[in-house]
């Protein structure tokens, strides 16, 4: 299907007005499983996503996945998670109390996954074949296909394509959502009940290390189509954010920047570093080995590069034959193409381990504690916005089968909170004019001046900047005052500059609000680093100038909303309110 | 250099509405040449070497590349796809050819 013409003058541009009862935001993981509660409990509801990609491969799932992180098998309880959560997060800040009610619903999302087709693993007794503690093994190659499958079979409608741009917004409440066709070059105008923002995390924020010249910018671990809309959008209504500061880094395999729990737990191939030693037994004994919380897994590499004890590797030479072709086969389910990569370095990874690396940090809240503040329904400050999955904060360690339950939790509360609805607001049509007019900009800019700034340069301007002064890969994730405070003036001189941007087609057109996206998220991002003046978790968060942890003063949640009329960013902090006991 | 179109065996997936490659490219980078009628990838930097162009491709007309600053030539990874399983063909840059079969859905 060819793309439309990318239209230079606003009133030209074709309105087409839908209605809706759920607008979910984003068909991944969460935004399926959110429009297939809704249905079920209601079928009359209308159920209608709008997809930035196409349903069937987008998003973190595109290319599969060979593990749920999260499943509670027998002999563990949900409080058992809370606890676990919570040592991974090195003590808190979490939510436990969504934390709980995820974990009620982890098993029935993953076993109906089964159900609609997914091949699950199974060991020996017939049980889900365990990799660690909460992990299971499956054959997830197919599974956003299986999933895409099951949201048509219960009648929701699906626009694919459809990139969104801002809320609909009528006295305070969210009432629906715009956007832009990439295909047809058209502004949607959807009018909602209830809307579900489900647009996964933020990747693209940071300088990825293996950006060289021009062919491997995208080689992140992340999605980096997902760039942080569903943040920015709630960031420019006023909605109150949790936890930006928890960045999630993660060590991958270098240069590849492939998932490692596969291999370091799945296989039980430890991290050593260029002279053989164990790394995170011998050095981080005291913090568990092998078992140290996450952040502790993501900084130890670096660190040993940094002291020149790198490169650093998972050692593999301990496996035998088999199991080497069962972890290809495992990544030929997740991140196909890392079979590929060994197979152009000719490794043979049974005599040579596998090399790691950090990774760009990324806001990922199916990861990290980053994202809306929500309450139990996963509704946002925003009335009539619920949030799940990577986009909603407090919930660290939610993974796949958290995504999924979260996005059914926040499917049943919008089905709810419609069928309690006295009115269902009115658009403003000066908003929907403005939008337009936002939208369209960089195609007028072009058109009238014939010059102006691409969307890649200012987005590979953003990335330097957060790379080395808001504590990137190449400063080893260090951050100080001074260089956050550089950071945020270019970022405000770069907010001055997108009056510049410029786009040629329907294609780059999505690429400068991608640009205008990430640059809102970085901004809150900075706040969130400065805010926090001591260093909780050492990678994810590393105030050289502030190397204590300080629990008097932050044993709390760093929460922040920017005043939609001036623009300012207001922090405030929230009180961590533990609710499962340690055992 | 990530997915590369073997134009003599594309052929634009004439017939479908709208050809496989750009239905499921999850970042729009799969595009048909209005032209030539073959699909290219528009902007190989943006790639994420995810491989769903090169498994939905009904002609096998996509290969997908490990970008040269990462990873040496001519190494190949071919997918062959079924209704519930798939078989991975992978050769090295020393021609060693390795071959993976399993399932992608229950039955
Ligand atoms: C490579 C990789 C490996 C992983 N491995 C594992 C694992 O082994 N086990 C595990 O449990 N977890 C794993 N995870 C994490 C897990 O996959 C995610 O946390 C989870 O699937 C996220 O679900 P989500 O619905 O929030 O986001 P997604 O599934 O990414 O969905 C977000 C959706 O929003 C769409 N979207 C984005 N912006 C817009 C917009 N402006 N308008 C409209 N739509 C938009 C996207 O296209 C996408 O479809 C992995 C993640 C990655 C990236
Ligand atoms: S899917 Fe294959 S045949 Fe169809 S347009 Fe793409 S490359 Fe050509
Ligand atoms: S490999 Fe993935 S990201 Fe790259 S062009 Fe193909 S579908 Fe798109």
């Amino acid at each position: 299907m060819p793309a439309a013409k990318l239209v230079t003058d606003p009133a030209a541009v074709q309105e087409v007005h839908l209605e809706t009862d759920i607008l979910i935001i984003g068909a991944g993981n969460a935004g399926c499983f959110a429009a297939i509660e809704a249905k079920r409990v209601n079928p009359d509801l209308k159920v209608t996503l709008m997809e930035k990609a196409h349903i069937d491969r987008s998003g973190c799932l595109a290319a599969g996945m060979d593990a749920i992180n999260t499943y509670i098998k027998k002999g563990y309880t949900k409080e058992d998670l809370v606890r676990w959560s919570r040592a991974q997060v090195g003590g808190g800040p979490l939510r436990e109390d969504l934390t709980l009610s995820m974990a009620g619903y982890l098993n029935q999302c993953i076993e109906e996954w089964e159900e609609w087709g997914l091949p699950i693993k199974k060991d020996e007794n017939g049980e889900y074949k365990a990799r660690g503690k909460w992990d299971i093994a499956i054959h997830g190659a197919d599974m956003k296909v299986i999933l895409a499958e099951k949201v048509r079979e219960y009648g929701c409608e699906v626009l694919n394509r459809i990139v969104a741009t801002n809320y609909l917004v009528d006295n305070g409440r969210a009432i629906g959502a715009l956007g832009f066709g990439v295909r047809d070059g058209k502004l949607y105008v959807i009018k909602a009940g209830a809307t579900i923002i489900a647009t996964g995390g933020a990747g693209g924020l940071y300088k990825p290390y293996t950006n060289d010249g021009n062919d491997a910018h995208h080689q992140i671990w992340y999605c980096p189509f997902n760039v942080g809309t569903g943040y920015a959008m709630g960031i420019r209504a006023g909605a109150e954010m949790t936890t930006f500061e928890m960045r999630w880094c993660a060590t991958r395999t270098k240069d590849y920047n492939g998932p490692i729990d596969t291999i370091s737990v799945g296989y039980k191939a430890a991290m050593i570093n260029a002279k053989g030693e164990r790394i995170l037994q011998e050095r981080y004994a005291h913090l568990g080995g092998d078992a140290a919380p996450r952040y502790i897994r993501a900084n130890a590499p670096m660190e040993e590069w940094l002291t020149g004890r790198g490169p650093c590797y998972v050692d593999t030479t301990h496996m035998t034959a088999e199991e080497i072709k069962d972890l290809k086969t495992d990544y030929l389910n997740e991140r196909p193409s890392f079979v590929l990569f060994l197979a152009s370095r000719a490794q043979d990874i049974s005599k040579e381990p596998i090399e790691i690396y950090g990774s760009d940090p990324y806001i990922v809240g199916g990861h990290t504690a980053s994202g809306y503040w929500i309450d139990n329904d996963r509704a946002t400050t925003l009335p009539g916005l619920f949030a799940c999955g990577d986009v909603a904060g407090g919930v660290p360690n939610k993974f796949v089968g958290g995504c999924a339950a979260e996005g059914l939790i926040s499917g049943r509360a919008a089905a709810r909170y419609v069928a309690g609805l006295a009115d269902r607001g009115m658009i403003d049509r000066e908003q929907v004019e403005a939008e337009k007019r936002r939208v369209f900009a960089p195609a007028v800019r072009l058109a009238a001046e014939g010059d102006g700034v691409r969307p890649r340069e200012m987005e590979e301007r953003l990335q330097r900047l957060m790379d080395e002064y808001a504590g990137g890969v190449h400063q080893f994730y260090r951050t100080n005052r001074e260089r956050l405070e550089y950071a945020l003036k270019h970022i405000k001189t770069m907010r001055e500059q997108v009056k510049y941007l410029v786009a040629q087609d329907l294609h780059e057109l999505m690429e400068a609000h991608e640009v205008i996206d990430r640059l809102d998220v970085a901004e809150v991002l900075l706040h969130h680093l400065m805010a926090r003046e001591e260093t909780r978790w050492p990678a994810w968060q590393t105030r050289a100038d502030h190397p204590e942890r300080d629990d008097e003063r932050f044993n709390c949640f760093i929460n922040s909303r920017r005043n939609p009329q001036t623009g300012a960013i207001e922090i405030l902090t929230r009180p961590y309110e533990p609710v499962v006991e340690e055992k | 250099m990530p997915p590369r179109v073997n134009v003599d065996k594309c052929d634009g997936c004439r017939g479908e509405n709208e050809a496989l490659c750009e239905a499921v490219c999850p970042g729009d980078l799969m595009t048909v040449n209005e032209e030539t009628g073959k699909a290219y990838c528009r902007s190989a930097r943006d790639c994420w070497d995810c491989m769903c162009c090169t498994r939905v491709c009904p002609q096998g007309a996509i290969e997908t590349r490990i970008p040269y600053q990462l990873g040496y030539y001519p190494a190949k990874l071919v997918p062959f796809a079924g209704t519930d399983k798939v078989t991975w063909t992978a050769v090295d840059i020393n021609g060693k050819v390795e071959r993976f079969t399993f399932r992608t859905r229950n039955k």
